[in-house]
């Protein structure tokens, strides 16, 4: 069930379904993407993500299912509906014998109140290259061209699918500022994406897709349990070093193998002020290998995707 | 859009515009102007389609000589009512049906049914190409055929406004028939191959290289099917002398015929075309 709160947000989805014949692309995909965040999309290829986008930009129908986009069913394919959405599609567009300027100025004409053409053929990186024919831009500058025409309309929603994939570090950061410039006039963003630092570095929440279902979703830093996952302070035994370890604190797991020792616990600054002291009193100055390690969004990623595709439980 | 908004319009006294009506102006400029451009920019469509009936008129129209049998008309007068029927074709029909299989395959149409572009919009400047396109092709015909092959232009008023009329149900005919096609184009790289074979056939079979007359009538049944036998003999009427009507299969212009073939053929290919176009779908990549 969902409340009159959530079906106000941008998007809404319950129990969203696509099959393509025998084969289910989506199952059961629920999302609730809220005004101004950025939204994260994360999943293996053939999870169901761009199929998802898909539907809620409204190039493809879904099976069944309830989609509401700014309030809207998507299939309905209403203009004034589509001028309020910014959709940049996964694979990159060719725009033959135009110029970028000649491109952006043709999807600005469609919309009612479009940003200025220079000003965001300049926020796309693409300023010296703005009278270049498009068949001469680089894979990545041809990226951008696309993220541009997604954006000239000034979209109060902006889907993003994949929008960094090819792109070099430094044109990846500056799609980075692009989709902050946009969260930071109060838009919102749903953005697919293989990156994990680009997920950590610009969305608020995220869901997970695999085999056509969220298997997780949440804010980012939660996401997989994460805030509820201990740390881990490790460091190899060294001659010198008392057999029993200090009072550790109350929640202190203590793994030892082969010499490493493992202390799994939420409070590793206080396991950390019982370790040092202790290890100076054996004479010990320095602890080997001696980390604190927090799981981060790849691995609890990793996990997630692993005990989803190989049928374990959730 | 609301009433306050009009009723000031209309105090500030600037001119009142149907917001609807120029969101679709404004758009169909747009995609006007992007069709224009790209069609004059890219050397093969240039090259393809309006250069190529223009080659095939200065060639063939050097090579053939002598009068049609049972006529006193030269040979290559025949031969160039009938290739200006082509140029129109190859303007409206191949020159379309590539450039929506590309638009489909590049993310063009994609991009623009995510926008909130007015539908008709993308259909307005596929016409304004055509029209452009299909009278810079006849122009360049008549200029090339008048002084260089003895081509008399119409002789009577009558036959200016078959002229015209002829070149418009068959661009009209050719273009919604190139829509439908595009869709059994697979991707861009085939558009070329694909669209110029049942170019070549009819025109073959349409009496443009040959006396229609002197086809096997198999042939000749199978070309009256389509809008491009129908052209060229409404072509004919034009630049050629009334007793040139004699070769042809009825003896007669039969032009209430002409009219009536390619009308339906307009119609057939509006049909089919809003049966076979794809804003959406697994092909709109």
């Amino acid at each position: 069930m969902s409340t009159v709160a959530e079906q106000a947000n941008p998007v809404h989805v319950r129990s969203l379904r696509k099959r393509y014949g025998p084969v289910n692309a989506v199952e059961e995909v629920d999302l609730d993407v809220r005004s101004g965040e950025v939204f994260a999309l994360l999943g293996p290829n053939g999870a169901g993500k761009t199929t998802t986008v898909e539907i809620l930009v409204g190039v493809r129908r879904r099976t069944s299912g309830d989609v509401r986009v700014l309030g809207r069913d998507p299939a309905e394919d209403a203009p004034e509906w589509r001028a309020r959405i910014g959709v940049v599609p996964q694979t990159t567009g060719a725009y033959t014998d135009l110029t970028v300027r000649e491109v952006v100025e043709h999807f600005a004409a469609f919309y009612p109140a479009p940003l200025p053409v220079a000003e965001v053929i300049d926020m796309v990186g693409l300023g010296k290259q703005a009278r270049k024919q498009t068949q001469a831009l680089s894979g990545g500058q041809a990226r951008r061209l696309d993220v541009a025409v997604g954006v000239v309309g000034d979209p109060d929603l902006i889907f993003l699918d994949e929008p960094t994939t090819g792109l070099d570090p430094v044109a990846r950061r500056e799609a980075w500022d692009l989709v902050r410039y946009f969260a930071d006039r109060g838009k919102t963003t749903v953005l697919t994406t293989h990156y994990l630092d680009e997920v950590e570095a610009l969305a608020q929440r995220a869901a997970v897709i695999v085999g056509g279902r969220v298997v997780e979703s949440g804010p980012v830093a939660e996401l997989g349990g994460r805030r509820a996952t201990p740390a881990a302070v490790s460091f190899t035994r060294t001659d010198g070093l008392a057999t029993s370890l200090p009072a550790l604190p109350g929640d202190a797991v203590v793994e030892e193998a082969e010499g490493l020792v493992v202390v799994r616990t939420h409070h590793p600054t206080e396991a950390m002020a019982a370790l040092l002291p202790w290890a100076a009193a054996s004479g010990v100055r320095e602890l080997p290998d001696l980390r604190i390690h927090r799981p981060s969004l790849e691995e609890i990623y990793l996990d997630l995707i692993r005990s989803n595709q190989e049928g374990g439980v959730v | 859009m609301s009433a306050p908004d009009a009723v000031l319009t209309q105090e500030s006294g600037a001119v009142v515009l149907d917001p609807a009506r120029s969101i679709v102006w404004r758009a169909a400029v747009a995609r006007s102007s992007v069709e224009l451009k790209s069609f004059f920019r890219n050397r093969q469509s240039l090259v393809f389609t309006l250069l190529l009936p223009i080659v095939l008129l200065v060639v063939l129209g050097s090579i053939f000589s002598g009068t049609v049998p049972g006529t006193h008309t030269d040979f290559k007068q025949m031969f160039i009512a009938g290739i200006i029927a082509c140029g129109v074709m190859s303007v409206s029909f191949n020159g379309l049906a590539i450039s929506v299989a590309i638009e489909r395959d590049t993310g063009m149409i994609r991009r623009l049914a995510s926008s909130p572009m007015p539908k008709s919009a993308y259909f307005i400047g596929k016409v304004v190409r055509v029209a452009v396109t299909g009278t810079l092709e006849t122009l360049l015909l008549l200029a090339v055929a008048v002084p260089a092959f003895g081509l008399p232009l119409p002789s009577t008023a009558a036959r200016w406004e078959t002229l015209v009329w002829v070149l418009l149900l068959g661009a009209v005919a050719c273009t919604l028939l190139a829509v439908a096609f595009s869709s059994i184009i697979p991707n861009a790289r085939s558009a070329s191959a694909i669209v110029t074979l049942p170019f070549l056939v009819l025109q073959f079979i349409s009496g443009v290289f040959f006396p229609y007359s002197q086809l096997p009538a198999w042939m000749q049944t199978v070309a009256a099917l389509f809008p491009l036998k129908w052209m060229t003999q409404g072509l004919r009427s034009v630049f050629l002398p009334g007793d040139f009507a004699r070769v042809e299969p009825a003896g007669v212009w039969e032009l209430d015929r002409v009219a009536l073939v390619l009308a339906a053929w307009c119609l057939a290919g509006l049909v089919l075309s809003f049966l076979t176009f794809r804003w959406r779908g697994p092909n709109v990549r």
